[in-house]
């Protein structure tokens, strides 16, 4: 295997010519769009409900009365949601001060191995964001301990909360602001939308495999 | 029209706004910026892998290095039986169909199963993908619908899209759960970071990243890139050429497997990386630039021989354009060289490409080598290879014409794609020096007709 590495690299490193095109050559500049809040949230909204989201948006003391009535709209009766975070906390006084209008709680806690069944049984889950990007109309999520890869792929509901002064203009910049490199985090994912396939006769059809539907709360 | 399902098939998508934010100017400073960065990594692609190999270590990924198919299909079976499995999920990878990987786990008792809905449909009816990003494009629904109830669930009924996609939706899921091993491809390879990138819509690719114990990322060694800062151009001009979308659905970078405290992840993660041919693509300066590749297939969806004869006729792993300089370089000129000679060179492929790989100038390399190597053969093979190109367009065209299926699926691919065509395109071109380019029209006229209420017949 060894000898398979140093062979490729050789092959390579003997036909390569000339000096590197950087060099050689200068990249041209895409100009970062210059757009205030508000633009950036018109943006971003625009380009996500053009993908199928539904976008609440609210301020943080209106969040729950917004919440609940999308809980009750949605028939969503069990809640997985990542413990010890900011929002999970939040969900955590919600239901202890108002449980009828709240839904059965589950904080994402075990290891996969010993959790599947409830994975994959519950109504929804709910995931902060790291921020978002308005060009593309996509949240970024940082997967970690508390709230885990499969939280926003598996239950059929995906609920999401973002902070709006988190929104950058673009990926490029979001890649700068957040200081991502070395090291990067185990695992950054971009959603953009509910899963969806047009594999058959090119229908656009959603719920795939993942989320069929993405509901973002929009914190003002 | 008396199927409700061709209908949605045009129903114009919101995502298409998109192309308004766009002149021509910012298009081609785009292509420009992509096709630029994917020069600069190739010219130098082995420092970069030698960067990729520890990043990726220190993150915990282990990285195998095969030459041929041959050995990235052993390495594969190592971990797969080492990691006991009996059942992997896969998600779509154009290098695994290089290897072959699906037939050779399955002779060696591991069932392989595609989870990308277009992939699945075809693996579960025994055929081949006819295109690299939508692989069952040449099915139609009802064709597709005695699919799922011969062979995936005869009891549950799939008629519709929907209906279809639920039921695949359920019967995959459970494959989800079950599987030891998950397989992927690669999209781009961060050096930097040791980071892996998959572009997906469908969420399949995040199972198969995912949920399983082990997971084994297969790649070409040309898709590293240099920086993060790389990816959101190249990421960009991806998925606008393949599906006309400003970005999919999920774009997932795994850095490393999972980590003290983490309760989901695999808990080992491989990276194989293929040669097959490409180090010896290598050696020359031109047909280095097929190297470049990003897989979009946009050159497919703008070949006019491409969409009229359907991409099984090319018969190799890639259909079109892309297939028919890379396939002669894989499996050598002269077992492939043919697939050379078939085009009419009118250069669609080169305007279409988000990276200007230079297809024609490099098909001219590859025939003038082909006919360097078999010099005795090279009339009579020339010949049968025109013939086959005639053939094929001929068939291809009375295919079209006698199939009103075939025939939108053509003018549905042109609708939702030709907008991003450059206004230079070589056809275009002496009509447009001194007039503005027609623009398709988003709909098709049939659709058109339909929408101003006037009956089909
Ligand atoms: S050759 Fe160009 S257009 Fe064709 S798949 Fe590759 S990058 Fe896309």
């Amino acid at each position: 295997m060894d000898t398979s590495r140093s062979q490729i690299l050789n092959a390579l490193r003997n036909s390569r010519t000339g000096i590197p095109f950087s060099e050689s050559q200068d990249l041209p500049k895409i100009p970062v769009p210059e757009w205030n809040l508000e633009e950036k949230v018109e943006r971003l909204k625009n380009r996500m409900e053009a993908v199928h989201t539904e976008i609440h948006e609210c301020t943080e003391k209106g969040f729950g009365k917004i919440f609940r009535e999308v809980i009750k709209q949605k028939k969503i009766t069990n809640l997985l949601y990542g413990k010890k975070t900011n929002w999970g906390n939040k969900l955590e006084a919600m239901r202890q001060r108002g449980p009828k209008t709240m839904p059965e709680l589950i904080p994402y806690q075990k290891k996969i191995e010993d959790c599947k069944e409830t994975l994959f049984s519950v109504d929804a889950g709910l995931t902060q964001t790291m921020g978002a990007i308005a060009e593309t109309g996509s949240l970024i999520l940082k997967p970690d301990g508390q709230e885990p890869r499969l939280l926003s792929l598996v239950p059929p509901i995906h609920l999401a909360v973002l902070d709006s002064k988190r929104i950058y203009s673009t990926f490029g910049e979001a890649i700068r602001e957040e200081g991502w490199s070395r090291p990067m985090p185990t695992n950054v994912l971009l959603i953009s939308g509910p899963s969806k396939t047009a594999d058959i006769e090119q229908t656009l059809v959603y719920g795939i495999h993942g989320p069929k539907q993405l509901i973002l709360f929009l914190i003002r | 029209m008396d199927n409700p399902c061709l209908k949605r098939v045009f129903t114009k998508l919101p995502e298409k706004r998109w192309v308004m934010f766009l002149d021509s100017g910012e298009l081609e400073t785009l292509r420009n910026l992509a096709g630029g960065i994917r020069r600069d990594t190739v010219s130098r692609l082995p420092d970069l892998l030698e960067e990729l190999e520890p990043n990726c270590q220190q993150n915990g990924i282990q990285v195998h290095w095969a030459q041929t198919t041959e050995e990235a299909n052993s390495i594969v079976l190592n971990i797969a039986r080492k990691a006991d499995a009996k059942l992997a999920v896969k998600g779509k990878s154009m290098v695994s169909e290089e290897m072959e990987l699906n037939h050779f786990l399955a002779e060696n008792g591991i069932e392989a199963l595609e989870s990308d809905l277009g992939e699945y449909i075809i693996q579960v009816d025994h055929e081949l993908p006819s295109h690299i990003i939508m692989p069952a494009i040449h099915k139609n629904r009802e064709e597709i619908s005695e699919v799922f109830q011969k062979k995936v669930a005869p009891a549950k009924k799939s008629d519709t899209a929907e209906e279809m996609t639920e039921t695949a939706r359920q019967v995959l899921r459970d494959k989800f759960r079950r599987a030891e091993l998950g397989i992927s491809g690669v999209n781009f390879a961060v050096a930097e970071t040791g980071t892996l990138c998959l572009v997906e819509n469908e969420g399949n690719g995040r199972f198969c990243t995912t949920m399983p114990r082990v997971h084994v990322a297969l790649m070409g060694i040309e898709k590293v890139v240099g920086k993060l800062e790389d990816l959101p151009p190249l990421l960009t001009v991806l998925t606008r050429s393949a599906t006309g979308q400003p970005i999919t659905t999920y774009f997932n970078m795994i850095s490393s497997p999972r980590q003290d405290g983490e309760k989901d992840g695999p808990e080992e993660v491989h990276l194989v990386l293929l040669d097959n041919g490409r180090s010896r693509m290598y050696e020359d300066e031109l047909l280095r630039d097929t190297l470049l590749c990003i897989r979009c297939g946009a050159c497919m969806n703008h070949c006019p021989v491409y969409t009229r004869i359907g991409g099984h006729a090319y018969q190799s792993v890639y259909p079109g354009p892309i297939g028919k300089i890379l396939t002669p370089q894989l499996e050598g000129i002269d077992t492939a060289g043919y697939l050379a000679d078939a085009s009419s060179l009118c250069g669609a492929c080169v305007e279409a490409c988000p990276v200007k790989i230079p297809i024609t100038d490099i098909l001219l390399k590859l025939r003038h080598k082909k006919a360097q190597s078999k010099k005795e053969h090279h009339w009579t093979e020339l010949e049968g290879a025109k013939n086959l190109f005639e053939k094929i367009t001929w068939k291809g065209w009375k295919f079209a014409f006698s199939q009103p299926w075939f025939y939108r699926m053509q003018a549905s691919i042109l609708s939702r794609t030709a907008q991003f065509l450059p206004d230079q395109l070589p056809m275009l071109r002496s009509w447009s020096r001194f007039r503005m380019v027609p623009r398709f029209s988003e709909k098709p006229l049939h659709q058109l007709v339909e929408e101003a209420g006037i009956a089909e017949e």
